[in-house]
């Protein structure tokens, strides 16, 4: 649905985008993610045609943006980083222009506005002045102008920034539903709003894609070493040795103290890499049991795509990231 | 064409839910109310033997009141249309929402010619607002009524043909006071350029020639000359050509 293939923005001598590359098949929802000046903004304004790409070329819905830009914006909902409002025009006046300007055929305006305004849950304020919306409602008039023309393809750049949570919440579950009929591009520099909303991220760094694939890929791929956190009721110094001494493990440190008297304590464990964890577990457990101590807690730490995100965009010429 | 219209309209609501139509729709009616004065008053005034010879002049409504009229209101509309075409594009580049229209399927062009005609339609209605003036006139003297449509058209002219500069000069920045102040200047000039007929030379009669209220006498007059209609209707289309290219540019500046 989306094509995207070696483009490359630069203003003056500045490099925003360079060579991206990455397809979104249809019904997919792809996240972008990256910190601020990654170039996220800039490749959803090349791919709305809002402007050129240097170089390169971006087929949205079967046409290129470049050369046949009428037909594929027919197809782009687009909302941008901040919603394009008139604030004098009510939010019905609004759609309604809207509509207009992206061709919604006279017969079914009406329907696909009041479609819009349910979806986004704005029909209470129809009839109000866009100057006078909260935030949040802005954010999804915003949103409501993205979906009215029912478009295959929908771009949506930071799309809960400014919302409250409940809102985030809310819109989060319609971006998740809107996916499978529309193909969806959204950016975020929330993480868990990734692992929520898309099925696949793509982390940019300094105008390029530094990693992609789904979330749990992602974790995988960049998974190092396992930790295991382990709580056992017992004096310190005795459990720290059966746990060193256990196959698999390379390291045992204590974590952290849970009781007032220092004999309930949580320690941090690393896997060897190649070790299965699930083995290193169960042996583990068997014996600190027979050992006497109380297992209180035994758990694999998860990698997070956090990890995953903070390592891909900090490998490269460290220091110069914000 | 039902975009361009949807564009049009939305601009014309635009201008009637900010302060901006009523103010310069007031000024203009207010000014233009003192001129319709004072050159009716000279004219009775001279009709009735107390002008400047002494004696009562035989005068033509036409030639000796409302062709002076309107090549003042020209000079008027030199500082009115700067206030009408300041916003339409700076205040879409500022707010964002020219962001919109560009990701929309619309053509450039399209975008210009919607701007353009919703400033036409306020300028009209501005116009309009001047019938009740002229139809005084037609109910208390007996001007020539094909005279007076000829100087209108000429005033429609040179109102769009300012209309298409101004929305170049509005579409260079996101500053509305900015773009008036440059669309004021270029007005200036090209109104000021007249007085280069007194020079001799071809290149006073080429400055003479660019004046936009030079091309206006024939047309107030009550004459249509070929060359007057040509020069507007090349000023709009360069007017809305460079428009056209300046919004373009604004992709490329990004």
């Amino acid at each position: 649905m989306i094509e995207v293939s070696g483009i490359t923005k630069e203003f003056g001598r500045f490099t925003a985008v360079n060579g991206l590359s990455f397809s979104v098949a249809k019904g997919e929802v792809l996240g972008f993610l990256g910190p601020n000046g990654a170039g996220k903004t800039t490749t959803m304004r090349i791919l709305t045609g809002f402007i050129p790409a240097t170089r390169g070329t971006a087929v949205v819905a079967g046409h290129d943006i470049l050369s046949e830009p009428l037909q594929a914006k027919r197809k782009i909902g687009y909302l941008p980083e901040s919603p394009p409002l008139y604030p004098e025009m009510t939010v019905f006046d609004y759609l309604e222009f809207v509509s207009r300007i992206k061709d919604v055929p006279r017969e079914r305006r009406k329907a696909r506005i009041t479609e819009s305004l349910e979806k986004c849950s704005l029909t209470d304020v129809r009839d109000k002045l866009l100057g006078k919306l909260s935030r949040g409602y802005r954010q999804r008039v915003g949103l409501a102008q993205a979906l009215v023309h029912e478009p295959e393809v929908l771009i949506l750049d930071e799309p809960t920034a400014g919302l409250d949570p409940k809102q985030i919440n809310e819109t989060r579950a319609l971006i998740r539903s809107l996916g499978g009929d529309h193909t969806v591009v959204l950016s975020t520099h929330i993480l868990p709003e990734v692992v929520m909303t898309c099925d696949r991220v793509a982390i940019l760094n300094k105008g390029s894609v530094v990693a992609q694939g789904t979330t749990q890929s992602l974790i995988d791929q960049f998974r190092q070493a396992e930790h295991l956190q382990v709580t056992v009721e017992g004096p310190e110094p005795e459990v720290l040795n059966p746990l060193r001494s256990q196959d698999g493990v390379m390291a045992a440190e204590p974590a952290q103290s849970l009781s007032r008297e220092g004999n309930v304590q949580t320690y941090r464990l690393s896997v060897a890499p190649g070790e299965p964890g699930e083995n290193v577990r169960r042996e583990l457990a068997a014996r600190l049991v027979r050992a006497g101590y109380g297992l209180l807690d035994l758990h694999q730490e998860g990698t997070t795509l956090e990890e995953v995100y903070l390592r891909v965009v900090s490998s490269e010429e460290p220091g110069e990231v914000p | 064409m039902g975009n361009v219209w949807a564009l049009a309209r939305r601009e014309v609501q635009s201008y009637f839910a900010s302060p901006v139509a009523y103010v310069v729709l007031g000024l203009f009616a207010l000014i233009f109310g003192f001129l319709f004065y004072a050159y009716l008053e000279g004219f009775i005034s001279r009709g009735m033997g107390q002008g400047f010879g002494g004696a009562p002049e035989i005068q033509n409504l036409n030639q000796d009141m409302l062709r002076w009229l309107l090549g003042d209101t020209a000079w008027l509309l030199l500082f009115v249309i700067p206030l009408l075409t300041m916003r339409s594009f700076a205040e879409e580049i500022r707010s964002g929402t020219i962001e919109l229209l560009l990701t929309s399927p619309l053509t450039d062009f399209q975008i210009v010619l919607g701007k353009f005609l919703g400033a036409l339609f306020l300028y009209v209605s501005m116009l309009a607002l001047t019938f009740l003036h002229m139809a005084v006139l037609f109910f208390f003297g007996d001007p020539e009524w094909k005279a007076l449509l000829t100087g209108y058209l000429g005033v429609l002219l040179f109102g769009s043909a300012l209309i298409s500069l101004g929305l170049v000069f509005s579409s260079l920045t996101r500053n509305q006071i900015v773009a008036a102040v440059i669309t004021l200047g270029a007005f200036l000039f090209l109104g000021f350029f007249q007085s280069a007929e007194n020079w001799a030379g071809a290149a006073a009669s080429f400055i003479t020639y660019l004046s936009a209220t030079q091309h206006l006498e024939e047309f107030t007059k009550g004459v249509v000359d070929g060359r007057d209609v040509i020069y507007y209707l090349s000023f709009i289309g360069l007017g809305l050509f460079l428009s056209k290219q300046s919004l373009e540019s604004l992709r490329w500046r990004g």
